[in-house]
């Protein structure tokens, strides 16, 4: 904004004409972005091909569902339920446990504060190859590997655990406050000494509530691996829905729902309870 | 930290009491034992011969996918150029939804608590709920394609970018919004002067970090049928042809790493 402009628009202020500023500065910049947008709007809409005759024919069975989560039907596939959210909750547990331990290591190795550059580049190389695939692409690869099973899915969860503990804790670590690791240095701390004393206890609080958060996740997209065989409620869901069993899909959805919605309150809680 | 003495009445310090400590203890042993009872229902439902076998499988599947089929490069544009479709109107659509949400589910904004709670009960949902879930829902209800990803993206997106929105509303300063009622100014008013360019640079970084995480999401819902590179992949896979699975794993890092780009670019112009 230059000072002439502004005074033109006190100017303007003064005689009742005002607007405010825009988002982005320079109206060449905010043009060209108004007018690609449109121009791939068009290009995209254009693109996207729908058989409308299918969707009138669905629309009878949008509204089956929708009558389905009025009276989800937890009974009639009670033991399959029962046993998908098993496999899922065992699941979740064990990949977050196993997924923490391994990320823990690696985060230290991918801050570069404390490790030097060889290892600081094996293990944001280890952080990037986690985070770039999805879950379920990691998941196809281990079922082929290891057989189909909750052991797949729970080795595909760890895994891209790790991506993401690794990613935050290391970023912690960076910013953590150095005059503590200084301190006890100082002493003449030996290298765990350093880690256990000065990096540990300032970076615990967010650790816990990160694998909290990540318990949370887990359980979420473990109820979607089991669609490429990977175990868990995802196999269950994915049945009932291929034959058309809106009841019990519906049923599984609801639990989900209350399941990650109770994490969730659960979390906060302990958030709380560690800062 | 409580201190006892030594019988020869020296100082003895702890760093917590016995109470404390011996709940740890029990904490612990509740937490080990939680997780190998965990550990064991997941390995009685394993075929552990399998499990046997994995190095030679996993380095028979890596003879398999080299080298990758490059000529197959030149049929998936058309499958990249839906992907990409998916991700970005399904996060127009689900921003322009979330975004009325996130103002009935902020606590400063919202007209009645219980419309609050109902714009939350939105929230959660979709929140809870895999896009690739959403994806089967919607494909077996509009069919297989396109349009069955795009709605799947946006329900998904409605939660994500409702709940960090509606914290941003709540963060917001109260002293521009008082400065506007004060001056007559109807509740849409407010909103339009008070709130919203406060909040715009919020919005702007959180809609581009979910077309980011879009992107990721879009390239998988082909597996249930709802479109984009995600169908070839299937399609490679079922017909075990791992040499051009290894060449749709190559564009999806590509353009991953491409949108994850891009969109630290934007966010770091605006914040």
């Amino acid at each position: 904004m230059s000072g002439v402009d502004t005074l033109a628009r006190q100017q303007g202020a003064r005689q009742g004409y005002w607007r405010r500023l825009p988002l982005i500065d320079n109206p060449r910049v905010r043009w060209g972005l108004v007018l690609g947008g449109v121009v791939y709007l068009v290009l995209a809409l254009a693109s996207v091909e729908v058989n409308w005759a299918r969707v009138a024919e669905g629309s009878g069975r949008a509204l089956n569902f929708l009558g389905a989560f009025l009276q989800p039907d937890f009974v009639s596939r009670q033991n399959d339920i029962m046993a998908g959210l098993l496999e899922s909750l065992t699941m979740t547990l064990t990949s977050t446990v196993i997924g923490v331990l391994l990320a823990i290591p690696v985060g230290l190795g991918a801050a570069r504060n404390i490790s030097p550059l060889p290892i600081y580049t094996v293990c944001r190389a280890i952080i990037a190859v986690s985070r770039t695939f999805q879950e379920i692409i990691i998941a196809i690869l281990f079922v082929v590997m290891f057989g189909f099973g909750p052991f797949a899915g729970m080795l595909t969860l760890a895994f891209a655990t790790i991506g993401f503990m690794a990613k935050l804790l290391a970023e912690d670590i960076e910013d953590l406050d150095w005059r503590q690791v200084e301190a006890v240095r100082a002493t003449g701390a030996s290298w765990w000494q350093t880690m256990n004393h000065a990096i540990q206890p300032q970076v615990m609080p967010r650790l816990i509530g990160l694998s909290m958060y990540r318990l949370d996740i887990n359980f979420r997209e473990s109820s979607v691996i089991g669609i490429v065989g990977a175990g868990g409620i995802g196999a269950t869901l994915n049945t009932s829905l291929s034959r058309y069993e809106y009841g019990t899909s519906a049923a599984i959805l609801l639990i989900i729902i209350a399941i990650v919605l109770m994490s969730e309150y659960a979390s906060s809680y302990v958030r709380r309870w560690t800062q | 930290m409580p201190v006892s003495t030594t019988p020869q009445g020296a100082p003895l310090w702890q760093r917590r009491t016995t109470r404390a400590q011996w709940l740890q203890y029990a904490a612990w042993l509740l937490g080990i034992s939680l997780f190998l009872l965990c550990w064991k229902v997941i390995s009685d439902n394993t075929m552990w011969v399998f499990v046997e076998d994995a190095g030679r499988q996993g380095s028979d599947l890596i003879s398999r996918m080299m080298p990758p089929r490059w000529e197959y490069a030149s049929v998936l544009w058309k499958p990249m150029w839906d992907t990409l479709n998916i991700a970005t109107l399904g996060t127009v659509l689900g921003i322009a939804m979330a975004f009325p949400v996130a103002f009935l589910a902020a606590r400063n904004t919202t007209p009645h608590p219980l419309v609050r709670s109902l714009a939350l009960t939105v929230i959660v949902s979709s929140r809870s709920i895999n896009s690739l879930i959403w994806a089967m829902l919607l494909v077996t209800i509009l069919g297989p394609g396109v349009l069955a990803g795009i709605i799947a993206i946006a329900l998904r997106s409605i939660g994500f970018v409702g709940k960090l929105l509606y914290e941003a509303i709540e963060e917001i300063h109260p002293t521009p919004v008082e400065a506007i009622s004060a001056t007559g100014a109807s509740r849409l008013q407010v909103m339009n002067y008070g709130v919203l360019p406060q909040v715009m640079p919020a919005f702007a970084g959180i809609s581009v970090y979910r077309w980011d995480i879009n992107i990721r999401e879009s390239t998988v819902l082909g597996l249930v049928g709802a479109g984009g590179i995600g169908l070839q992949l299937n399609a490679s896979i079922n017909s075990l042809a791992w040499n051009q699975v290894s060449v749709i794993f190559v564009m999806i890092f590509a353009t991953v790493l491409v949108s994850e780009w891009v969109s630290a670019r934007v966010r770091h112009a605006i914040i």
